[in-house]
């Protein structure tokens, strides 16, 4: 069993006034086997929270630590990371003009084990992990999400997530632009991930759309650059009803 | 005998700094001072003397000839040769002096209705700086014939040289140069190309190798329907200069034309320039054209000049349009790769090998594009690698 452990986690960007502190304290552990979805208003800081544990330069940590299994990420590179078993699946996946999806994929695979692929049947395990996700097997001759719609780009991260299996998948509003097929279709991939058994989810969203066909262990109530309430099922539906007026009020006083 | 291209083809004469008037006379072209639009990017200091009086008479240089079944390639005195046939006046002082010193002209002939897949390839190999020498090469492409001609650049010169590319009606040529010159080479080539009825060119320039490379390039059109597409891949290390001088000169209606330059540049020092002009004369209606130019700049240190130059004298065309981008790596390109697993250097390679792509594989040479790949791969090996 793994853990991806957050303590009293803290990160500021730089704006033209100075530092600007986004996560003021972020607690949170996800075990394997675990879905946790994180739920909050429009800057709240729920992206940041997932930047920053990928390691965007942007984002700067100034107090706290994240740990999986127990060894320190956040001084580890970016790549490091990706390679010590951690994956986001991006909001805004990046274009990369003139690197085919088919390379990319082979690249980024080889990094992640340590040695090449088979030929034989990584062939066939990107053709089946394209076709899981509705894409056409000639995106792998495509230039890394050039072009792509934003459905497409979000399927192409999710076929990403299949092929790479990390330990832990940070899911950073991938549900936000989606028609209800391509939802369905994101949403199976991830439950195919998850449903392994020894794969965690962090699912940030900040609709509650998603959680009818990807079922969360816990629910977090993100609001102000920190965790307002955490709960069960029963809390989405709850935010549902009630949106997160109660827990904007809450901060804006505190 | 004094004849512009403008009057060759009959047409009202334009006042542009993008058309000089042409000469064969070389006291025509007074030596340039640096100050000149045509001469203000360029190191004349490092031209050993090319614009200015050395003679152009070193012979220090060996031609190697694979020409494909059904194309000629032979060398013959410029007397007897088909000199002028692209209807060229040289438009410098470089240009001029080598118009004049050379003694003999390199024909490349691909005759009428001649379709041959196989490139014909022109290796010049420079064997010593010394002496500065001149060139003229000529190729024509026969009536409907379709061909790729590729001249190749190597070892050490100072050479000055005018190229002449002529399509006759329904040609397609696929015509190449690669300068891939040890880095003490200085040349200095001007091309002209002159398009037919119907007939495509593709005009590829890599240059990777040399001090000072100038190759200024210029096609216009002798009827309707002519299409050029110029593509153009170039790396620039330390210290060198390497500059593009593109010109289409939109002389015939329905004519077609496509410019796009790739550069990369790293090392202090390195230097690029890339000027596109395109005029879009009052007879050219219904004429389509764009251009552009990205530089990558990987190191501190390095200068890109890109400079895209417009010029439309008639209201009635498809489409005109120019692009012209300089930048460094992108942190978010370098973050997404990164984020699969994929080492920063690795990233950085595998964003300048796509950056080059787009063109590389419009290539259409397999042979070629493979090359071109390991060339960049190398020069990535120089310096990528040891970026932190």
């Amino acid at each position: 069993m793994s853990t991806l452990e957050i303590k009293d986690l803290h990160v500021s960007v730089k704006t033209e006034e100075g530092d600007k502190e986004i996560l003021k304290g972020v607690d949170l552990t996800v075990n394997s086997g675990e879905v946790h979805a994180i739920m909050g208003p429009n800057g709240s800081g729920k992206s940041t929270l997932a930047y920053s544990i990928a390691g965007h330069p942007k984002y700067d940590v100034t107090s706290g630590s994240v740990t999986l299994d127990g060894v320190d990420i956040l001084s580890m590179t970016v790549d490091q990371r990706a390679r010590a078993g951690l994956f986001l699946a991006m909001q805004y996946p990046v274009e990369v003009p003139g690197v085919s999806v088919a390379n990319f994929l082979r690249t980024a695979k080889t990094a992640i084990d340590g040695e090449a692929p088979k030929l034989r049947t990584w062939v066939k395990d990107v053709n089946e992990a394209l076709e899981r996700v509705t894409l056409d097997k000639e995106f792998a001759q495509r230039s890394v999400n050039e072009g792509f719609s934003g459905g497409e780009k979000k399927r192409h991260e999710i076929a990403q997530l299949e092929l790479l299996n990390p330990k832990f998948a940070v899911l950073d509003e991938t549900d936000s632009g989606l028609d209800i097929d391509a939802l369905r279709v994101v949403s199976d991939g991830v439950n195919r991930y998850s449903t392994q058994g020894d794969r965690g989810v962090l699912l940030i969203t900040h609709y509650t759309r998603i959680l009818q066909y990807i079922k969360p262990d816990h629910v977090h109530v993100f609001v102000a650059g920190r965790l307002a309430e955490s709960g069960g099922r029963e809390l989405a539906d709850q935010l549902e009803a009630e949106g997160y007026d109660k827990y904007v009020k809450a901060a804006a006083q505190a | 005998m004094t004849q512009t291209v403008a009057e060759a083809l009959e047409l009202a004469p334009v006042e542009s700094h993008l058309h000089p008037e042409g000469s064969f006379n070389v006291e025509d072209h007074p030596v340039p001072s640096g100050l000149e639009e045509i001469w203000r990017f360029t190191p004349l200091k490092r031209l050993r003397g090319l614009h200015q009086d050395t003679p152009l008479d070193g012979s220090a240089f060996k031609v190697e000839v694979d020409a494909a079944e059904g194309v000629t390639a032979v060398s013959v005195p410029v007397g007897d040769s088909a000199r002028g046939a692209s209807g060229y006046v040289p438009v410098d002082r470089v240009s001029a002096r080598a118009w004049e010193a050379a003694q003999s002209v390199f024909e490349v002939t691909i005759p009428a209705n001649t379709v041959v897949e196989e490139p014909t390839t022109i290796r010049l190999h420079g064997e010593s700086l010394d002496k500065a020498a001149a060139g003229h090469l000529l190729v024509r492409a026969g009536q409907f014939s379709k061909a790729v001609v590729v001249v190749d650049y190597d070892g050490s010169a100072t050479w000055a040289e005018n190229i002449e590319v002529v399509l006759e009606d329904g040609a397609q040529l696929t015509f190449v140069t690669i300068q891939d010159w040890n880095d003490d080479s200085v040349h200095v080539v001007t091309q002209h190309a002159r398009v037919g009825r119907d007939a495509e060119l593709r005009h590829i320039a890599v240059s990777l190798g040399g001090d000072v490379v100038r190759a200024s390039t210029s096609a216009d059109y002798l009827g309707t329907g002519g299409s050029v597409e110029m593509l153009g891949v170039y790396f620039a290390d330390a210290g060198q200069h390497i500059e593009h001088r593109l010109f289409v000169d939109h002389t015939a209606p329905r004519t077609k034309s496509n410019v796009e330059y790739k550069g990369a540049l790293q090392g202090k020092d390195a230097h690029t320039v890339w000027i596109g002009n395109v005029l879009i004369r009052k007879e050219a209606q219904g004429i389509l054209t764009y251009e552009s130019n990205d530089n990558l700049v990987l190191t501190d240190g390095a200068t890109a000049d890109s400079v895209p130059n417009l010029e439309i004298e008639t209201g009635d065309i498809e489409g005109a349009g120019h692009a012209s981008t300089t930048g460094r790596f992108d942190d978010e390109h370098l973050f997404y790769l990164q984020s699969r697993g994929i080492a920063e250097e690795e990233a950085r390679r595998l964003v300048v090998h796509g950056f080059f792509n787009d063109i590389i594989r419009r290539i259409g040479v397999p042979s070629l594009q493979e090359r071109l790949v390991a060339s960049i791969e190398e020069e990535l090996a120089e310096h990528v690698g040891r970026i932190s």
